[in-house]
């Protein structure tokens, strides 16, 4: 066990269940799952699968009901700047500028104008926005929301970025944009990303690992480590083998229900 | 390059600004006509017309026309009346604004004091000028006390509503950006709340406009309220008017210049442009 090195994040056993009146929902129901530094997670499934629950309990926005999460061995408490989450909505903060929202997470570590200053113009430039700097969220078409919202997470210095659908509002050609640009973000800076989504096509594209969940109780179905070369061509017959055993395990639980 | 296929039909800005102008010069440009047509018609004798009343508006200002002892006094009613207004704004907004805050945010304030405020609410501010005469006796402390009264609901209860209403989302990405706790609250909550807050200073300053007539016509000698209430009981028709002109005009400039202000302070909001 020595030689085995400490993972990001180990989830041991977690459920999730939320009390709604007196009906209780098992959003998420005894879930293993350990992540490596520097890996690409997907995780997959129908919605009500409890994929966003989980992604919500390792940025501490939730506690598990019980099990226990943890990062590089400590319990998650309180969300914080280690896990930066990026929405499907954005959130961004509407009345700061492009730059202003960059800076809204170093300035709160009480970092330096100087420093808040160059931390901006360096991820500004990643995400290519000099020209927005100084413009509004509104003012922002739906894939430039998202770049800012992946920079202000990058500025931060987050080791872990959680990102819950974060292209599904997007049109296709902007979402295909913003996926190169991620893996590319991902192999330069080595972060550890957990990516939610329900389109199989983007998790096979994207991930290292692609964690199936099936829904009712949300529970992981398999957990896939994706031997395919970088970059992944769509159109490939492996890309689609992988898409066919995929699809099969993502609709297994229907089968069952049929049956 | 291709010839473009359809060509943008474009006004100029100047055009545009004074079809604006026009339209919007049309329905007071018509009350003029009829209130012209009426009084030269000799349909009410009791009412002056246009012109005359524009002669006694500029005796009013300046002087010299009738030299009675309203002439060249407006300057004397508009600060009486402008330092009870924007005053008793500025009290009611530092009272109702922290109040507000607290109400909005904090469940055992909003608890003790929120039924309190619903209960007082229906009562309209005009309801307390006799309480308030006994309380500040006849004058304008009364006036400024009902100024207060008319401009705090508005800014109370928008402020509240700001607070509450906060984006949930926003405070998952303030603290997941390492903001948390009470630095929420002016990093978060109080930009996310200023249309609102804008929106209840606006109605605010607005009321308090309309309640100063109420609030001046006993016992104040100076103010617009006391001019229109002294033009009725000397029979003075033309000097109502005038002192109703004068509460429109500067009503309406004041609010510009707080609309102006509002789509500065808030040109990030999309929904927020008058």
């Amino acid at each position: 066990m020595a030689e085995e090195p400490l993972p990001i994040i180990d989830i041991r056993n977690v459920s999730k269940s939320f009390q709604f009146g007196d009906q209780r929902i098992d959003a998420l129901s005894g879930a293993n799952l350990q992540i490596r530094k520097g890996e690409f997670i997907c995780l997959i499934g129908a919605s009500g699968c409890g994929k966003s629950t989980l992604l919500r309990i390792m940025a501490g926005f939730e506690q598990p009901t019980s099990g226990e999460a943890l990062m590089w061995g400590k319990p998650i408490g309180e969300p914080g700047p280690s896990r930066g989450m990026v929405f499907q909505d954005y959130a961004l903060f509407p009345w700061l500028t492009v730059r202003n929202n960059i800076a809204f997470g170093p300035k709160s570590q009480g970092r330096s104008t100087g420093e808040v200053r160059d931390i901006c113009d360096r991820f500004i430039e990643m995400v290519g926005l000099q020209k927005f700097a100084n413009a509004y969220p509104h003012q922002l078409s739906g894939g430039m929301r998202q770049r800012v919202a992946i920079a202000r997470v990058l500025a931060n210095d987050a080791e872990l970025v959680l990102m819950d659908e974060p292209f599904g509002a997007l049109d296709a050609m902007t979402r295909e944009r913003l996926q190169d640009e991620l893996l590319e973000i991902w192999q330069r800076t080595k972060l550890t990303v957990v990516f939610v989504t329900h389109a199989i096509e983007e998790a096979i594209f994207l991930a290292d690992r692609v964690v199936v969940m099936t829904p009712g109780p949300g529970r992981i179905e398999s957990d896939n480590r994706l031997i395919l070369p970088r970059p992944r061509d769509v159109a490939s017959p492996e890309f689609n083998e992988i898409r066919r055993e995929l699809s099969a395990k993502l609709h297994s639980h229907h089968a069952k229900k049929a049956a | 390059m291709a010839e473009p296929v359809f060509s943008v039909k474009r006004t100029s800005p100047f055009l545009e600004r004074a079809k604006a102008m026009g339209l919007a010069l049309i329905v007071p440009g018509l009350l003029l006509l009829l209130w012209q047509v009426a009084t030269t018609h000799r349909w009410t004798r009791l009412i002056p017309t246009p012109s005359e009343t524009a002669n006694y508006m500029v005796d009013f200002a300046i002087g010299g026309i009738y030299d009675d002892a309203f002439s060249a006094t407006l300057h004397i009613h508009l600060l009486a009346s402008m330092g009870r207004v924007y005053g008793g704004f500025l009290l009611a907004a530092a009272v109702a604004l922290p109040l507000g805050m607290l109400i909005g945010r904090i469940p055992l304030a909003r608890q003790t004091l929120d039924p309190f405020f619903q209960l007082m609410r229906p009562i309209p501010v005009t309801a307390w000028l006799p309480l308030s005469m006994i309380l500040f006796g006849l004058g304008a402390k009364s006036a400024f006390a009902l100024v207060f009264l008319g401009a705090f609901y508005p800014i109370l209860l928008n402020t509240i509503f700001g607070v509450r209403n906060v984006d949930p989302k926003l405070f998952e990405a303030a603290s997941m950006l390492g903001c948390r706790g009470n630095a929420q609250f002016f990093r978060v909550v109080l930009p996310a709340a200023l249309p609102s807050i804008f929106t209840g200073l606006r109605l605010g300053l607005g009321l308090a406009w309309f309640v100063i007539v109420v609030g001046e016509m006993t016992g104040v000698p100076q103010g617009l309220g006391a001019v229109i209430m002294d033009g009725r009981t000397l029979s003075r028709t033309e000097l109502v008017i005038c002192g109703m002109i004068v509460i429109g005009v500067v009503g309406y400039l004041s609010d510009r210049l707080v609309m102006m202000l509002g789509n500065y302070l808030l040109r990030w909001s999309p929904t927020h442009h008058g």
